[in-house]
């Protein structure tokens, strides 16, 4: 008895929906077998990262605040996946937007107004939106593969910002560590519910997530993207422009990426650092795959995947384990899913060898 | 040493890790396979030989576990993409997300350690002798390994039948597969062999370039390796002129503060990041080299249709 592939007559819906849930059970196995290796008693180490940082309110808040910079980028990715286009930059553009809407922040430090918070917005939105709109031109103009592109970039924006607050935009009254000033109160977004960190973005990702959703299932842009990305040939019969379809996507999506950045540092941060994100744009990438690409699966990939995230700190804390395991598991969630997306156009069949249909068939 | 002696060697020592990894690359592509995961197979070889050369006291032994941990991996991805026709560019991002998580999960005991280098030839009188000596005769084996390997990629690539049977491969898998020759399983080779050469060219950074393990000490030359196979346009020759070439530009930033350039040392760091972007639009804009180079099947699922 061999398995073998089949080919299915079509895309399996349910495959579709069924392997994440079959994927975050295996990466759970292998976890046990993880934890089991390196000498923890597996079940109090899964609870504690996976169901002990969830159990107060506070745990949830911050849930939230994590999921919020993954949703938000992820739903972007999403957009630009569908349509073949493979920003893998978002890190950069995250910490552009960041940049820009800091530098506004420390522009108006002392300035006390409700028209900072809207600026730093605008600039973070446009930070990002420059940084992906680079990949996009030189694809478009030049060919040049936005993978790579985009990446490179990545480490440029990373060091463009530990040269700012190493440099020019350290806090003048800090003791000479690298990072700014703290923001002011009307640079930082508004907190929703006392006690916590949960801001503003939470309720803005949701609506982003929405207009991601109402883009995709009822806007043209959703449908040229569909197309371009399911069958390229049938899009360019159709007229659809595919270098326009790589700007829009590119700069859509680098677009969230500077607002989740600007997020970031107006919100849980408050002002800027060497580091302002712990693979936010890089994870969002998990986040866009998991939720199968549609804005609503990203929503709750971005709440599990922030669950990795803080399941990861409180096993530090609490079993010495090492961060990297949030990595770890995130990968290996991330192989699982691919393997098992297999059964979504395939079926598994058991035939002994040997045994061969006799029909040849069409084709 | 003189200075310009000085940095002929370092410009070298920082090719190698590239060199390794492009070419192994460059291997995997020729016949078909699009392995984005060089950035963690490199951190994964340069973690595990970091690791090994610690407890075994061997460098050689390191860097031979280097390489397996780093083939290990490249045959996670090629079950994924190969035998369960997986989206080969999500896989290598998962690959690269995964071997940084891991080689921080292995390497933390190891952080601060310190490692002899590796020792460097030294012929006694000749070694000496002024440029040429350190010029010449002054490195590391693994540097005068990186060069058989170009050849041997080369010979191997354009003189054997079975470098003719791999790019076959990677030009047409349906016309190969309808030959008669195994399409899956070679290709299956191509990507552990690029495998166990991005371990190596990891292993170099930490047993031998700077002997020590920090977090994501790769610092995205898994990436630079991928773009130096385009810039080569897929010709071993040419991977080695490009590898070179990004190792002065290393040496510039490493230098340039040494030379009283009054340029923060961030700004001088991004130069290999931008130098990529720079020789990828030179290179790609024409679009004619390009397809006449590239492998044809590249990054395109096979599946015999039997």
């Amino acid at each position: 008895m061999l398995p073998r592939l089949e080919p299915r007559s079509g895309v399996s819906a349910a495959m579709m929906l069924l392997t994440p849930a079959i994927a975050v059970g295996l990466t759970l196995i292998a976890g046990v077998i993880m934890f089991a290796a390196l000498g923890f008693d597996p079940g109090r180490a899964l609870y504690t990262f996976f169901v002990k940082p969830v159990s107060t309110l506070y745990g949830v808040s911050e849930l939230l605040v994590k999921a919020t910079p993954l949703a938000v980028i992820g739903i972007g990715l999403a957009l630009g996946f569908r349509a073949n286009v493979w920003n893998i930059g978002a890190e950069g553009q995250f910490t552009l937007g960041a940049i820009c809407g800091g530098g506004v922040a420390l522009a108006f430090h002392g300035v006390e107004s409700w028209l900072v918070l809207p600026a730093m917005a605008v600039a973070g939105i446009l930070g990002g939106l420059a940084w992906g709109a680079i990949p996009a031109f030189l694809r478009v103009r030049f060919n040049a593969n936005e993978i790579l592109t985009s990446l490179m970039l990545t480490y440029v924006a990373t060091l463009l910002l530990s040269y700012l607050v190493h440099g020019p935009w350290r806090d003048p009254e800090g003791l000479n560590f690298p990072e700014s000033r703290m923001f002011e109160d009307s640079a930082l977004l508004p907190v929703i519910l006392d006690e916590t960190r949960l801001s503003i973005a939470a309720p803005i990702a949701l609506l982003i997530v929405l207009a991601g959703w109402v883009v995709l299932s009822r806007a043209f842009l959703g449908f040229q993207i569909k197309v371009v990305g399911q069958s390229p040939a049938a899009a360019s019969y159709a007229g659809f422009s595919e270098k326009r379809l790589i700007w829009t996507v590119l700069c859509v999506s680098g677009a969230l990426a500077g607002l989740a950045g600007m997020f970031e540092v107006s919100g849980p941060i408050g002002q800027l650092h060497p580091v302002v994100s712990p693979g936010y744009g890089f994870t969002a990438i998990i986040v866009a795959f998991l939720g199968r690409l549609h804005p609503v699966g990203v929503l709750f990939a971005a709440l599990l995947i922030a669950l990795s995230y803080l399941g990861g700190e409180l096993a530090q804390i609490e079993l010495k384990l090492p961060l990297a395991l949030t990595g770890v598991f995130q990968g290996m969630l991330l192989f699982f899913l691919l393997g098992t997306d297999v059964l979504i156009r395939y079926r598994i069949r058991f035939r002994r060898r040997g045994a061969r249909i006799a029909l040849p068939q069409g084709g | 040493m003189d200075t310009a002696a000085a940095v002929i060697v370092s410009m070298m020592a920082a090719a190698t890790p590239l060199l390794y990894a492009a070419l192994g690359e460059l291997v995997t592509e020729k016949s078909g396979v699009l392995n984005l995961g060089v950035e963690g197979m490199m951190i994964t070889g340069a973690v595990t030989a970091f690791a090994t050369a610690t407890i075994t006291g061997s460098s050689a032994i390191g860097i031979v576990a280097g390489a397996t941990a780093a083939m290990a991996l490249s045959l996670i991805f090629a079950v994924l993409t190969l035998s369960l026709v997986a989206n080969q560019v999500a896989t290598g991002l998962a690959l690269t997300i995964f071997g940084i998580g891991l080689s921080a999960l292995i390497g933390q005991g190891y952080v601060g350690t310190p490692l002899d280098a590796l020792p460097k030839l030294d012929i006694p009188g000749v070694s000496d002798i002024v440029f040429i000596g350190p010029v010449l005769f002054g490195h590391d084996f693994l540097i005068y390994f990186s060069f058989v390997m170009v050849g041997a990629v080369a010979w191997f690539l354009y003189r054997t039948r079975a470098g003719l049977v791999l790019r076959a491969v990677g030009e047409s898998h349906d016309a190969a597969h309808a030959i008669g020759y195994p399409v899956i399983g070679i290709r299956y080779l191509a990507v552990a062999f690029g495998g166990a050469m991005a371990g190596v060219g990891g292993a170099y950074l930490s047993v031998a370039y700077t002997p020590m393990w920090i977090e994501n000490m790769t610092a995205g030359r898994g990436w630079i390796a991928l773009a130096l196979v385009v810039f080569a346009t897929w010709r071993p020759g040419r991977v080695l002129l490009g590898a070179y070439l990004f190792g002065g530009v290393t040496i510039l930033q490493l230098h340039g503060q040494g030379f009283g350039l009054g340029v923060a040392s961030q700004i001088l760091s991004m130069l290999p990041y931008l130098a990529t972007i720079l020789v990828l639009v030179l290179i790609s804009s024409d679009r004619a080299l390009i397809r006449l180079n590239a492998p044809a099947d590249i990054g395109r699922v096979f599946r015999p249709a039997s």
